[in-house]
């Protein structure tokens, strides 16, 4: 073997090499993530953290009960409102839109797909908040809302425009007019891929904290109702993590776990829905 | 039709937050004009507002993250994509789109309490030690700053270039492979000189939108980027971001004028955000389209 | 599907009734200098009054004075009284006025983590002017140490903390420099939010304290319960008559003496560097801003229930957290005050 090429096959190793160390690197910092989580959050999560109430600043013993319950109520709310503009959206791009139609639709979702979640704030806070001069769990449920919307729209439609035209064909040849076929067959043929993009698009959300910021302001109480301001999760690890009081950041860490926990496990369950069912591709 | 309804609202519902954003900084565009984006002065006693710290900041946190995360993950996309059995491939892809769930704030927490007191006691300190002739490490450690942010951002936008960046590695024919071992070059050249350079324009697509989700990023940066509107040409000074300064001071910017420039930084970062999503887009898109013109399935 | 959607109607019908209690919510923000004293007292109050949740939320003082312009929050709170023009565009937006009712005294106190120095440092006024200005940068400086012979600082650089927000407690700093120094006067000027020469920006008392608490070589102001709260060593400042004096209820309380017996009728008021050999030069009042009118009685009734209750036991709460309480005078004046708000 000449003198160069044993030098090519060695770079070529080593080069090869360097590279499964990248990789290495970048899973490994996922775990580090779950493990100082785990770590300082697993030692700090009580019955107090789900049940109680914050308690006055300096004092020990409270907990995270309002936050979660605000995020749950946010959460449902984005829910409500995204999940059917994706959705329906979806179904008038994949089976009724034209071309150009599309084009734009799909455009603006991409556009609002790429907006940072802090002009998102910007914009909730001046259509809902400042209208009404009130900080309340609806304008925080519409700010997630709105992000999740083109999420679920463009996965959606890539589902739906998956399933073989010979469903649609057959159908129509059995004598069911067009919204039977889409209720009927289309959907439940989709329906892995699109419940999985909604839970993913939930996950992302979940996590959000910039547009609660001017949105949902927060609470020390419960959140009575739909329009008062409301505690949520990520906006109270953000407060406690940046304050100097240790049980706040016991506090913090526990938040943090219980979050990235919800996150990942919808996540994990998102995809096994998806690669159980039927050979659809991702998107 | 009640979904042509739906979908046009969506399309309206992005409309009306351009048209908010340009009518909420009709005050400070026609004040400061072009002059907005050269001044560096933020004042709000004298109603003095200078984008240029911000942009600055926003610009510098994402390039030392993209000089991070760039060469570490279109490294491990070459990895997954052409040396790792497909089991391994696909489970560690698996972990790496989890690492992209994982919420901003999160980062941030473990930015503050473990990569801050990191760069002040070790870090820093080695690299001044070393490199402290150039300017971009001098100054204090503070531990918070400029560099800090960049590495947060870098964690927090990997698992983008590898996840895209592996799907066009993969997409690339084999022919390509083949046709270069046969012409005796080695595993590495074959990839390097032959596979890489052909999926080059959707790698280029990921590092885009890579940027695009780094120029965006809030929680994390304002949580370790110092919160001072700096230009320096250390890395170690503390900075800010335009998401950052949006965050801290929106719901307290008395004065219209004050308020207004905000909005104004938010219309700047959207136009940015707006832009790059699209050159990525194009980028892909282009990748895609090559492969398929040479009869890749 | 459509059972889906019935359960789902119902389920939120549900919802909405449970979740609808009668109970009354009211929204302040603001000032994160007495947020320790607040959060207690409206989890005392609540505790008192069940059907009464009074929701505070410390967004820092600028935050309070730009919300209850804007509407969004029902009263607000600021250690840095509105000044003519904010009080002038509140009364143009709303028609009617906003009035200040102070709560309690508090103080701003130099909080600084050297390693090696536990013992409590003398500060000149020049000290922390020049220190904030970006001129003394180091810890063994002349001006910081003459004061305090005996006391081993190090070389090492001075990392200044400030507030990145709009706050009160930078208002009552930068007032107290602004008359202590005029190069800082000239060069930065007073406010709750002006352009720092140095430092790294922390949001909220609780982010400064957190940075300082993490930072070795830091220096920054916090409220004084801050540095109690969480064992950080604050340093003494000399006052006008040349003594070196630590914050606490005595010095505080005296630094508002002069104040008490001519207190304006708005109640705005500044007591930094006040007279008095005892007076610490840092202290300031701290305000609940209350709209003159309100259209909801209940809640009316609520905010003035809740501020009679303030000026009477509420001030027995104020000591163990290390804020002084009102002078006699003015508790007088403010019951008397709180009758204009309709």
């Amino acid at each position: 073997m000449s003198p160069r090429l044993r030098w090519r096959k060695l770079v070529s190793g080593f080069m090869l090499t360097l590279t499964g160390v990248c990789a290495l690197v970048a899973v490994s910092v996922l775990f580090l993530i779950l493990g100082y989580l785990v770590y300082h959050g697993g030692t700090s999560i009580s019955w107090n953290f789900f049940t109680k109430l914050p308690v006055p600043v300096g004092e020990t013993g409270g907990g995270m009960a309002n936050a979660i319950l605000g995020s749950a109520k946010m959460l449902l709310l984005a829910s409500l409102f995204g999940v059917p503009f994706g959705f329906f959206g979806a179904i008038y791009l994949a089976e009724f839109s034209g071309a150009t139609t599309a084009f734009v639709v799909r455009y603006a979702a991409d556009l609002l797909n790429g907006v940072p979640s802090i002009v998102i704030g910007i914009f909730a806070y001046s259509l809902v908040v400042h209208p009404f001069r009130q900080y309340s769990t609806l304008a925080g449920g519409f700010a997630l809302g709105l992000m999740m919307i083109p999420i679920t729209l463009r996965s959606t439609e890539e589902f739906l425009r998956s399933v073989p035209n010979d469903f649609r064909e057959g159908a129509m040849a059995l004598g069911a007019s067009k919204w039977k076929t889409i209720a009927t067959v289309i959907v439940p043929a989709a329906y892995r891929g699109i419940l999985t993009a909604v839970l993913l698009a939930f996950a992302r959300v979940a996590g959000e904290t910039a547009p609660l910021l001017f949105t949902a302001l927060g609470n020390q109480f419960w959140s009575s109702g739909w329009t008062q301001p409301t505690a949520s999760l990520p906006v109270m690890i953000y407060t406690y993590a940046l304050a100097p009081y240790d049980d706040w950041h016991r506090q913090a860490w526990a938040a943090g776990l219980v979050l990235l926990g919800l996150i990942l496990v919808i996540n994990i369950v998102a995809r096994a829905i998806l690669s159980r069912g039927m050979a659809v591709p991702r998107s | 039709m009640i979904t042509f309804l739906f979908a046009a609202s969506v399309v309206l519902v992005t409309v009306l937050l351009v048209f908010e954003l340009w009518q909420g900084s009709v005050l400070s565009r026609h004040k400061f004009g072009f002059n907005f984006f050269r001044t560096s002065v933020w004042d709000p006693i004298f109603e003095q507002f200078g984008a240029l710290p911000f942009i600055y900041g926003t610009l510098v946190t994402a390039a030392v993250s993209l000089l991070i995360a760039v060469p570490l993950g279109i490294g491990a996309a070459i990895f997954l994509a052409e040396l790792a059995p497909a089991r391994v491939s696909d489970t560690l892809e698996f972990f790496i789109d989890l690492l992209a769930a994982v919420p901003s704030v999160i980062y941030g927490v473990l930015g503050i309490f473990i990569v801050v007191p990191l760069m002040r006691q070790y870090i820093q300190p080695a690299l001044k030690h070393s490199f402290g002739f150039l300017p971009l490490f001098q100054g204090p450690a503070y531990g918070v700053g400029f560099l800090t942010a960049g590495i947060v951002l870098a964690i927090m936008v990997i698992p983008y270039i590898i996840s895209v960046s592996r799907e066009v590695l993969l997409s690339v024919p084999r022919d390509q492979r083949e046709a270069a071992l046969s012409l005796g070059a080695t595993h590495w050249e074959s990839t390097w000189k032959v596979v890489v350079p052909f999926a080059r324009a959707g790698i280029f697509g990921s590092i885009f939108l890579a940027l695009a989700r780094a120029l965006g990023e809030t929680m994390a940066v304002t949580m370790v980027i110092g919160n001072n509107p700096t230009i320096s040409a250390s890395l170690f000074s503390p900075g800010y971001s335009i998401a950052a300064v949006i965050a801290n001071e929106f719901t307290e910017a008395t004065g219209e004028l004050h308020t207004q420039s905000l909005i104004e930084l938010g219309l700047v970062l959207f136009i940015l955000t707006f832009i790059l999503n699209g050159f990525a887009r194009l980028l892909m898109v282009a990748t895609s389209q090559r492969g398929s013109r040479l009869g890749h399935p | 599907m459509k059972k889906i959607a019935a359960l789902l109607a119902i389920f939120l019908a549900l919802a909405g009734i449970l979740w609808a209690d009668s109970s009354l919510s009211i929204t302040g923000a603001g000032a994160t200098f007495p947020y320790p004293m607040y959060s207690k007292w409206f989890d005392e109050y609540h505790k008192k009054n069940a059907n009464l949740s009074i929701n505070y939320q410390s967004i820092g003082s600028g935050g309070g004075i730009k919300q209850v312009t804007e509407g969004t929050v029902d009263f607000g709170a600021t250690d840095g009284p509105m000044n003519d023009d904010q009080l002038k565009a509140y009364q143009d937006k709303h028609g009617f006025g906003i009035l200040h009712f102070p709560t309690v005294l508090g103080a701003d106190v130099p909080a600084y983590n050297i390693p090696g120095v536990t013992v409590e440092l003398n500060f000149t006024p020049e000290a922390i002017a020049g220190i904030f200005l970006g001129k003394i940068t180091k810890w063994n400086d002349p001006v910081i140490s003459g004061p305090n012979k005996g006391v081993a600082l190090p070389g090492d650089d001075i990392v200044v903390v400030h507030r990145s927000e709009g706050s009160g407690t930078t208002y009552i700093w930068t007032d107290y420099l602004s008359k202590v120094s005029e190069e800082w006067k000239t060069k930065v000027g007073k406010g709750a939010s002006v352009n720092w020469p140095v430092g790294l920006g922390a949001k909220g008392n609780e982010s400064v304290a957190g940075t300082i608490k993490n930072t070795p070589d830091s220096f920054g102001y916090v409220e004084l319960i801050y540095a109690i709260q969480n064992n950080m060593p604050y340093g003494r400042v000399k006052n006008s008559s040349g003594a070196f004096v630590k914050a606490d209820l005595a010095s505080v309380t005296a630094a508002a003496a002069g104040a008490a017996k001519s207190m304006p009728d708005d109640f705005r008021v500044s007591i930094t560097d006040a007279p008095g050999k005892t007076a610490y030069p840092i202290s300031s009042f701290t305000w609940l801003l209350v709209p003159a009118k309100f259209s909801d009685a209940t809640k009316r009734d609520a905010i003035k229930g809740f501020v009679k209750w303030m000026l009477a036991d509420g001030q027995n709460y104020t000591e163990a957290l290390s804020y002084a309480k009102l002078p006699k005078e003015v508790v007088a004046k403010e019951l008397k005050a709180l009758n204009n708000v309709q």
